[in-house]
């Protein structure tokens, strides 16, 4: 059994290195700007939604705030280096790091809720810091920050003419989420979630200190979803409140770990390498009518996936069958 | 000391706003703002009646809620554009519509959801707001972007004043209506066979199979119930506010937080729970710029749930 398990794991890790090293090709040959956009937010949404997985999904602590912790990151990123100057690579430790301490001052209180309860907090949480953001003059308010071009370099983050430096840091983000569940899942750690994800009395009697394994569940997922909000950041090099903390953004980092398959390790890449492409794409084939017919088809294939596979796309592949249990 | 001033000038300069506000509060304005927001409470209460109701009886959450407001706004638009339907005689019509589209969405998608054997929870979650995804889209298609109104109206842009007190006409039929509906749904629940089955099929659906009663055929009524209820809150909010295709979103929020903050599995919990949200929005607007309203009832919201988990009345 220890052995198979051992077996499965290492497998996993070669996988994985052998996807790492094709992703890495892929842009030798695909040299479309258009696509190799699609590819930097694919990679983006499988490290977002894998951080967002390891206190959603292992832990079991549905947070539907995280936009939160990328808003954040996205901001403090963006504030240091348009009123400080201070190096993007800074503002991401920076934000991280905040990030990581506030989900704990947060999870304080938080996780003593439980259901619903808990998933609403997470929901006003966000909201609040949302509105509290929308309404702050000194940092853009509604309207936003504009990065300002201080031309292309790796030290300043920012490049106008490739997207390639970008793709190359999504991808290295994406394989460090991986590599961080892939080592916490069988870790200590990972054994405690699940039982706290189980059953939190079982698992406190049994010695599992329930509320510490939250908090450090939370500090992880929340210091990797911010340092992929300062990569946005950089990305886009422009952010306003409502597309880096609203709700809505929640949602969406959420949906390829659930439609993945939550609580699994490849769940959120496989959700990723589906679901993201498929949005840009119906958006641009079909949503440039402005009449919300992406939507629809977007809206359907979620209400199809989730009701047609609850254990996720990973199921299909049963590449980690009885993996999440 | 330096440091200290460059603290303070940097306090300024970024929180300006939230400091220097010398707002004029006088005694008839807390009156009046607590006037309106008792009102809209009421009306949040209705809202939320119907979520309420769902969670109780299934345990789930929908999360299309707003847009079954959104739907039920837009029929309110069309009845009174085209049939010159006035939105308060269009009520009734407009629940009745309601009724059968809850019914029809548990048929179609949440039955199957809530037999999920894995990961219910997300299941439920993630195929209502798909399905809300899908709603906004064809309102996109069907209804176009554009925002509409409901003007000329019998009771819009009307007030009455009671002893100095202007009360907005719409707010205050809403905030009866909602009375009305609570106490109907009172009686509905605790003295009728029907609410009686319901009750009793969320207990144990199993046993209540063996008593010939169907699961689905009750749950469905339980939906569009819900869902019927939206929709008298649907007919009178298109007489003041605005009807657009994400006009749901920032209502869904508030419904969400009412229902939680009554506490899940109490239907009267989201009457309670609607009255505060209400009061202290308007509280929180006399005190805060009114951008910032929602604010005071996100954070009574962790208030309450930190201090009782399971909200006010709530069972659950």
């Amino acid at each position: 059994m220890d052995t198979h398990f051992a077996q499965r794991r290492r497998r996993d890790l070669i996988m994985a290195a052998c996807l790492a090293v094709i992703a890495a090709l892929v842009p030798l040959f695909v040299k479309d700007v258009y696509v190799q956009n699609i590819m930097v937010l694919t990679l983006m949404y499988a490290a977002l939604s894998q951080s967002w997985n390891i206190l959603s999904g292992y832990c079991g602590q549905i947070s539907l705030g995280h936009a939160l912790y990328f808003g954040l990151g996205a901001y403090t990123t963006a504030l240091l280096f348009t009123k400080f100057g201070v190096l993007p690579w800074f503002g991401m430790l920076a934000g991280g790091a905040i990030s990581a301490v506030i989900a704990m001052a947060l999870g304080y209180p938080c996780f003593r809720l439980r259901g619903h309860y808990f998933v609403i907090a997470t929901i006003v949480i966000a909201e609040i810091a949302l509105l509290l953001i929308q309404n702050w003059d000194w940092a853009g308010a509604a309207l936003g920050i504009d990065i300002p071009v201080r031309g292309d370099s790796w030290l300043k983050f920012q490049f106008t003419r490739s997207k390639l430096p970008y793709f190359y840091f999504a991808l290295a983000l994406a394989c460090i989420a991986w590599f961080v569940t892939w080592w916490l899942e069988d870790s200590k750690w990972g054994y405690w979630w699940r039982a706290v994800k189980d059953n939190p009395d079982a698992a406190e009697s049994l010695g599992v200190v329930v509320f510490n394994s939250k908090m450090g569940a939370a500090a992880v997922s929340a210091f990797l979803v911010a340092v992929g909000g300062s990569f946005y950041a950089q990305f886009v090099s422009y952010i306003d409140p409502e597309s880096v903390m609203g709700f809505q953004f929640s949602l969406l980092m959420a949906l390829p770990a659930v439609l993945g398959g939550i609580g699994t390790l490849w769940g959120p890449v496989l959700g990723a390498v589906i679901l993201i492409p498929l949005t840009e794409l119906t958006r641009s084939f079909v949503g440039g009518s402005g009449r919300g017919v992406d939507l629809i088809v977007y809206g359907a294939l979620i209400v199809a996936i989730s009701l047609a596979l609850p254990r996720g796309l990973v199921s299909v592949f049963s590449l980690r069958k009885g993996a999440a249990r | 000391m330096h440091l200290w001033l460059w603290v303070l000038a940097f306090a300024r300069t970024t929180l300006g706003p939230y400091i220097d506000r010398g707002a004029t509060v006088t005694a008839e304005t807390i009156i009046q703002s607590l006037a309106s927001g008792l009102l809209m409470g009421l009306l949040y209460g209705l809202i939320a009646a119907g979520l309420a109701l769902i969670f109780g009886l299934m345990d789930v959450v929908n999360f299309a809620h707003g847009e079954f407001l959104m739907i039920a706004m837009y029929v309110t638009f069309f009845l009174f554009a085209f049939f010159a339907i006035d939105p308060l005689l269009a009520a009734p019509l407009v629940a009745a519509a309601l009724f059968v589209f809850g019914a029809v969405v548990y048929l179609l998608i949440v039955r199957f959801a809530m037999r999920a054997k894995a990961n219910a929870g997300m299941v439920q979650i993630f195929s209502t707001f798909g399905l809300a995804i899908v709603m906004r889209g064809l309102a996109q298609f069907f209804f176009t972007p554009d925002y509409r109104s409901v003007t000329n109206s019998w009771v819009g842009g009307k007030t009455v004043s009671i002893a100095g007190i202007y009360l907005p006409e719409p707010q205050l039929i809403g905030a009866m209506l909602s009375i009305a509906a609570f106490v109907a749904l009172y009686f509905f629940i605790n003295r009728t066979d029907f609410g009686r089955a319901l009750e009793a099929t969320r207990e144990d659906a199993g046993a209540v199979a063996l008593v010939g009663i169907d699961k689905n055929r009750v749950f469905a009524l339980g939906w569009g119930l819900g869902a019927a209820l939206v929709g008298l809150a649907g007919a009178i909010m298109a007489i003041f506010f605005y009807i657009y295709p994400d006009v749901g979103a920032s209502f869904a929020l508030i419904a969400y937080v009412t229902v939680a903050l009554g506490g899940f599995g109490s239907v009267f919990g989201a009457f309670a729970g609607g009255i505060i949200v209400g009061l202290v929005e308007a509280t929180t607007a006399l005190i805060l710029p009114p951008s910032l309203k929602s604010v005071g009832i996100y954070a009574v919201y962790l208030l309450v749930v930190f201090i009782r988990p399971r909200g006010l009345f709530g069972s659950m």
